[in-house]
């Protein structure tokens, strides 16, 4: 349930990889999820695969911990996969009454299924080994540039990392109002969808007050702290590139290689 | 006998980084009509340990009866347990949530299955024992004051018609009239009704004046359990795990010390003065 989201939630083990620069890893995981939809083999595959597996290996991040990101997504990745399964045309495998699975169906569905949970691990990595500051500290220096374009990358970070920041917070309310209201015998789980849809007011009511009086005091305590925007705004803790954030970049650009050279080396044909 | 806790243990996020043992081997015994103060210094465990009690939390090890029966057993039905123990949450006026305070009483005896005249004859009879005046029913609850809110929060568990009341922290964050007002309330409840209270709180002095019995919670265990005379004796120990006795205790223990014959064990305003009047009459004479 709402306790599976691993998004924002830092597990701290202090590794190497805890200790990158953000923008490291912001630009790691996106290149990395690009590699993931833009090569198409098996090879290219065990390289991803490989690659992840060390990444985590050196995160020090339980594998566990991982993996319960993915039980959010179990549903799309069912769907997904069975549509692939039946609906891709090609040479037909096996045929039950009307359904065809093709090899083609096969294939596609192995891809895609692989593909979203990598995707998920992937992005679970840099939320559990990143604090939700330093995602959006490392955000507004990447995108600084956008600046000049007129584009509000400071207040967007700011968004951003209030938005992170409430999500543990407001689960825990939503769990305080839950069992508050079980206590005069709310039923949260039983019933029809309508009735179940009627028996969510008495938890969001409270939980919509709650949220918006949070961010009435959060307002209040940032303007009472001279807070006016990010126009000359410096910070504590300014991010600056370490040797180990190059090395990080050169594995990088390594493993992007190794991708193209797996990829073209065609050692197992296509599947099928 | 009420409840009876036995070996229970909970812990948070067991087997991971943030891993918590917020209740360890906790044994208890709550005989029907007490009046219970459980204080802890914040992280304690007292908070874990309440929500247990009516089944909202569901311990890592260990059980808890309730007249004799499991609550853990599967065919337990754990929505009469929770109309029999009746747990008002810290700032319960966070739970509010109907057009108003009458309908927002009633919500609590409705989930009972009750008929619609008894839900109404329950709902009036929680308001009028809360206190609250009849002028407020049919408000917001979101018009009423902190004070006026939080009496609100506890009739809708009233309302239920609890065997036992558990409040956590009911006074936290209201004013000293609006605390003293509160906690005789709840006195009066346990007088008049009959009902078995447990008060958490971390303030002595609120608990002193009310309770039968004290349980002292450390770092998830229990650490004592017994008077309020008894407890406050260890007034050094207390002050240990970050909690103190009442300021009488302090005034006793320093007027003995000091060489006058007093007793050391009064545990509220009234009888340290009645003890210091006694000593003073004895040495006039």
């Amino acid at each position: 349930m709402l306790r599976d989201i691993t998004l924002g939630q830092y597990y701290p083990s202090g590794s190497v990889i805890h200790r990158l620069d953000p923008r490291v890893k912001l630009a790691g995981t996106l290149v990395y999820l690009i590699s993931l939809f833009a090569f198409r083999s098996v090879e290219a595959y065990v390289v991803a695969t490989l690659f992840l597996a060390a990444m985590i290996s050196i995160s020090k991040v339980p594998l566990k911990f991982m993996m319960r990101g993915l039980k959010s997504i179990l549903f799309l990745l069912l769907f997904t996969s069975i549509f692939n399964l039946f609906l891709v045309p090609g040479e037909v495998v096996v045929r039950i009454w009307k359904l065809k699975i093709t090899d083609a169906g096969i294939e596609t569905a192995a891809f895609m299924a692989i593909r979203l949970v990598y995707l998920i691990i992937g992005s679970s990595l840099m939320t559990l080994t990143t604090t939700p500051n330093d995602l959006t500290d490392g955000l507004e220096k990447a995108l600084g540039p956008l600046k000049r374009i007129r584009v509000p990358v400071h207040e967007i970070a700011l968004i951003m990392s209030i938005a992170l920041r409430f999500i543990p917070i407001l689960m825990e309310e939503t769990d305080k109002i839950m069992k508050a209201q079980m206590a005069r015998g709310a039923d949260f789980e039983s019933g029809n969808l309508i009735q179940k849809a009627k028996n969510m007011v008495p938890l969001l009511v409270p939980l919509f007050i709650s949220a918006f009086r949070r961010a009435n005091d959060l307002a209040m305590a940032m303007e009472a702290r001279g807070y006016h925007g990010g126009e000359g705004r410096t910070k504590m803790k300014p991010l600056e590139y370490k040797k180990r954030d190059l090395a990080a970049y050169l594995i990088l650009a390594g493993y992007v290689a190794v991708m193209f050279a797996a990829n073209r080396l065609k050692i197992v044909p296509a599947l099928f | 006998m009420a409840i009876r806790i036995e070996h229970l243990n909970y812990i948070y996020n067991e087997g991971m980084a943030f891993e918590k043992h917020a209740v360890r081997d906790v044994s208890l015994e709550i005989p029907d009509g007490q009046f219970i103060g459980i204080i802890g210094h914040t992280g304690s465990g007292k908070s874990t340990l309440i929500q247990h009690l009516n089944g909202l939390m569901r311990g890592t090890s260990g059980t808890i009866y309730y007249n004799g029966e499991n609550i853990y057993a599967k065919d337990y039905r754990m929505k009469d347990l929770r109309s029999k123990v009746g747990l008002v949450f810290q700032y319960p006026e966070y739970q509010l949530f109907e057009t108003d305070v009458f309908t927002d009483v009633c919500f609590g005896p409705k989930n009972l299955g009750l008929p619609k005249e008894e839900v109404e004859a329950r709902a009036y009879e929680a308001l009028r024992l809360v206190g609250l005046k009849e002028k407020h029913y049919k408000k917001s609850p979101f018009e009423l004051s902190g004070g006026q809110k939080r009496r609100a929060a506890i009739a809708g568990i009233l309302a239920m018609k609890p065997e036992v009341l558990v409040l956590d922290e009911p006074t936290a964050g209201l004013d000293p009239r609006g605390r003293d007002d509160i906690l005789d309330q709840i006195a009066k409840l346990h007088r008049e009704q009959k009902i078995t209270v447990i008060l958490v709180s971390h303030s002595m002095e609120d608990i002193a004046r009310y309770v039968e019995r004290i349980i002292v919670m450390n770092r998830g265990q229990v650490m004592y359990d017994d008077t309020p005379r008894n407890v406050f004796g260890h007034y050094k120990e207390l002050e240990q795990v970050g909690l103190a006795a009442p300021q009488v205790t302090y005034l006793m223990q320093t007027m003995h010390s000091q060489g006058w014959p007093v007793r050391t064990d009064a545990t509220t305003v009234k009888e340290a003065a009645d003890e210091i009047l006694r000593v003073l009459k004895t040495v006039e004479m």
